[in-house]
């Protein structure tokens, strides 16, 4: 027992490194995410058909995909075809952020779609804009309904970084396997792995909770 | 001044045709009901009228602008139509009262002093004083189609445009709702309804449309259309609604 727990301290530095990193990428993926995925989910209702295609287009091709491919397209493909170098960080960056994109596409759209029209035409008779109604009175009641569904992708995404270990960035699974490489102890190693994730994603999860009540999600 | 002009009005969803020819005008001041059966198009004329339906061919002006211009500044021109839905619309992520001043706040520049003190007075006025800070899903139906008003009126249009404002709601709370609209029948707001209560159409209407199958088939005074209607369908109509 007691050497379970020292090879687990032993390790903990490198993972807790390695856990700050899966929660840096994840959180800026995310934001980023959430403007792609605001954008083209507004493009998807909007009369423009053009619009409309590049939205339709961009959720298909990503979500038909595995992200594991789009990894190692982005990160190996791309820098043979066209001059560009990526660190293993933007690579990872980049992948997440586009592939939860278009799942948060999909969420803004029936978010957005959820929404009585009368609410719509109420604010468009009174004066304002297609865009003001959007703002003001739109989207204030579809992302209080979309709360569950985006942490629900949030969570999807924060796992989804550990196949960045395919591209040698040290995030939280990397890290554990440089560890048990080094010692052998794969079972306690990924046994606190599994906890730190456990970690990070309950954590959100709490929030989430809180948050939902504290807006009265109707 | 004619208030709102419609000239050979059509309106098509896909092929099924809902408005063939429309023409009316509505005068300053004048109290006009649009009254017909289901699916005889007065929802969609009244819809037309402030672009909430884009017109397949034809012409309206508001106060002389041609609304149907691709030039026209629709958002500008809606500040000076009032709508008010049969579903009421409310915005329930807001107050009474900011439902009713955000408008004015957001498109007129208005102070929050100012706006405070027309939701105040116009609360007073459909007797909603004591409502301002609560949200929507608090009130009955007749409540919130008051505060419906309340919100259209804070945009101080010169029309008021309802669309069968008393459909969704019980029978004890039409006559709230009536009320309100009378007083600012008296007041000499220019209105256009369109609308199932005969009796209020009876009472306050200075012309009453007729409507049927996308045409408009005969027009007059109450007076005229009730007592002594020309047309067969009219007769018809009536026959079964009074």
């Amino acid at each position: 027992m007691m050497e379970t727990i020292n090879i687990i301290l032993d390790g903990l530095p490198t993972l807790l490194k390695g856990m700050g990193l899966t929660i840096e990428i994840t959180v800026i993926s995310l934001i980023l995410a959430m403007f792609i995925g605001l954008i083209l989910g507004v493009f998807s209702i909007t009369k423009s058909k053009i619009l409309r295609i590049i939205s339709t287009a961009f959720v298909d091709i990503i979500r038909g995909t595995p992200l594991l491919v789009q990894i190692l397209f982005i990160y190996f493909g791309l820098p043979s075809v066209i001059d560009i170098s990526l660190t293993a960080f933007s690579a990872g960056v980049i992948a997440i952020t586009v592939n939860a994109a278009a799942y948060l596409v999909e969420i803004f759209r029936a978010g957005i779609n959820s929404i009585d029209k009368g609410q719509m035409e109420a604010g468009r008779t009174i004066g304002f804009s297609y865009g003001q109604t959007m703002r003001l009175i739109i989207l204030p009641q579809a992302i209080r309904r979309m709360i569950p569904a985006f942490v629900n992708q949030f969570i999807v995404s924060i796992k989804d970084t550990s196949l960045l270990s395919a591209i040698g960035l040290a995030e939280l699974t990397l890290s554990g396997q440089s560890i048990y490489a080094a010692n052998f102890r794969a079972f306690e190693i990924l046994f606190a792995v599994g906890v730190l994730y456990f970690i990070i994603i309950y954590s959100l999860s709490l929030f989430s909770r809180w948050l939902e009540r504290r807006l009265d999600v109707a | 001044m004619k208030m709102i002009e419609v000239n050979n009005l059509k309106k098509s969803f896909g092929k099924l045709e809902v408005l063939k020819d429309i023409n009316m005008d509505v005068n300053s001041q004048e109290v006009v009901c649009v009254i017909g059966p289901s699916g005889s198009g007065k929802s969609t004329l009244l819809r037309c009228i402030n672009l909430l339906e884009e017109p397949t061919g034809g012409e309206i002006f508001i106060e002389g602008d041609n609304l149907t211009a691709p030039n026209t500044n629709i958002n500008e021109l809606r500040q000076k139509l009032g709508m008010v839905f049969q579903q009421f619309n409310l915005f329930p992520h807001k107050t009474v009262m900011e439902n009713i001043t955000m408008g004015p706040k957001r498109l007129k520049g208005k102070s929050q002093s100012e706006v405070k003190e027309l939701g105040t007075q116009l609360l007073d006025k459909v007797g909603l004083a004591d409502k301002a800070d609560v949200y929507p899903d608090k009130l009955s139906g007749g409540q919130k189609q008051r505060v419906a008003m309340a919100r259209a009126l804070a945009m101080e249009p010169h029309i008021m445009l309802f669309d069968e404002p008393t459909s969704a709601l019980d029978p004890e709370m039409v006559g709230e709702v009536l009320q309100v609209m009378k007083d600012l029948a008296e007041e000499g707001m220019t209105m256009t309804i369109v609308t199932h209560e005969m009796g209020f159409a009876k009472e306050v209407a200075d012309r009453v449309i007729f409507m049927d199958e996308g045409f408009i088939v005969e027009q007059g005074t109450p007076d005229e259309l009730f007592n002594n209607p020309q047309n067969e369908r009219t007769k018809a109509f009536l026959s079964k609604v009074l």
